[in-house]
């Protein structure tokens, strides 16, 4: 009974790694609105508000999602597939850079 | 005895299927599919949102640093506390705690929906202040309000939906009925809904702070 307990006990992590996860991510969206409030310039500013969302949405999936515990078999399903059509949406992206250099001049 | 052994080897693996190669039941499992879907679903749209702000170059900024990013600040607050105080209705729930696995969704539910306040305020500020609408605005761009609009109003339907999704759990909860299992699944419907926040709050907002 009490090996069983402790099995319960660690089901994902516990409430003090729950809590340290939560100030992490109230952390990285301090960072992302103080540079915000810097106004960094526009590149700086995507490259890193990207990478922490990422990094913020990663641990989300990891601790809160309970995905970090889960089988290896359960993330490669799922997630290679998810990565690889976003990229693919990320293609068309250079359109988009081009069309204001397309239109007729007023 | 060889065949038997064979068999053996072939359920161990995780690849040669079985009675559950992903060691998850099948609730969870659905979940997960609806999460992966809906995650294609939010990154269309918010690609849609880049492409659209990309091509123009007259993209406004329609958010001012005080009080309409503080505001999606707090809304932000609001979501992460509520996906702790979520995974502790979990984690009680493991233990077979009812009563403080219902506290927990209440306290959850109060995030969600000081969420919801927050953003309809912050919608009434833009459509009577700035008079945006998904149509038009002020700065001759239409694609930005049909794009804002579209994306964080699909986002706010999660959130009242997911509402509704965990007070039919807090009651079913509370009366003895539902799993650990149940309560696990609807947090990982949670959980996302304050993921897909994670890349609306810098992608539309702080990406258009005006200082």
């Amino acid at each position: 009974m009490s090996d069983h307990s402790e099995a319960v006990e660690h089901i994902g992590g516990t409430a003090l790694t729950f809590a340290k996860v939560w100030i992490a991510l109230l952390l990285m969206t301090g960072i992302e609105v103080f540079l915000a409030y810097e106004q960094v310039p526009t590149m700086i500013m995507l490259t890193a508000l990207l990478g922490l969302s990422i990094i913020k949405a990663a641990l989300i999936i990891a601790y809160f999602m309970h995905l970090k515990i889960e089988k290896l078999s359960l993330f490669l399903t799922l997630f290679p597939m998810l990565i690889f059509c976003i990229i693919l949406m990320l293609i068309f992206l250079g359109d988009a850079t081009r069309i204001p250099n397309m239109r007729p001049p007023v | 005895m060889s065949t038997q052994a064979s068999a053996a080897t072939a359920a161990a693996s995780v690849w040669e299927g079985g009675q559950s190669p992903y060691a998850t039941n099948s609730k969870k499992f659905g979940m997960w599919l609806f999460i992966i879907s809906d995650s294609l679903t939010f990154s269309a749209m918010l690609f849609a949102y880049t492409y659209s702000r990309v091509t123009n170059p007259d993209w406004p900024k329609p958010f001012d640093f005080s009080p309409a990013v503080i505001f999606s600040t707090i809304m932000t607050f609001c979501l992460l506390s509520s996906s702790l105080t979520m995974v502790m209705a979990v984690h009680a729930m493991n233990h077979g705690n009812r009563k403080a696995t219902v506290r927990w969704i209440l306290a959850t539910m109060a995030g969600g929906a000081a969420f919801v306040v927050l953003h309809l305020t912050e919608w009434m500020k833009l459509i009577n202040v700035e008079g945006v609408t998904p149509f038009k605005n002020p700065w001759n761009v239409p694609l930005f309000g049909g794009t804002f609009f579209a994306l964080t109003g699909l986002h706010m339907t999660h959130v009242v939906c997911g509402l509704i999704y965990l007070a039919i759990i807090a009651q079913a909860v509370a009366r003895g009925k539902f799993k650990a299992e149940d309560v696990e699944v609807s947090g990982l419907y949670w959980h996302f809904v304050d993921l897909v926040w994670m890349f609306i709050f810098p992608l539309v907002y702080l990406m258009s702070a005006r200082v």
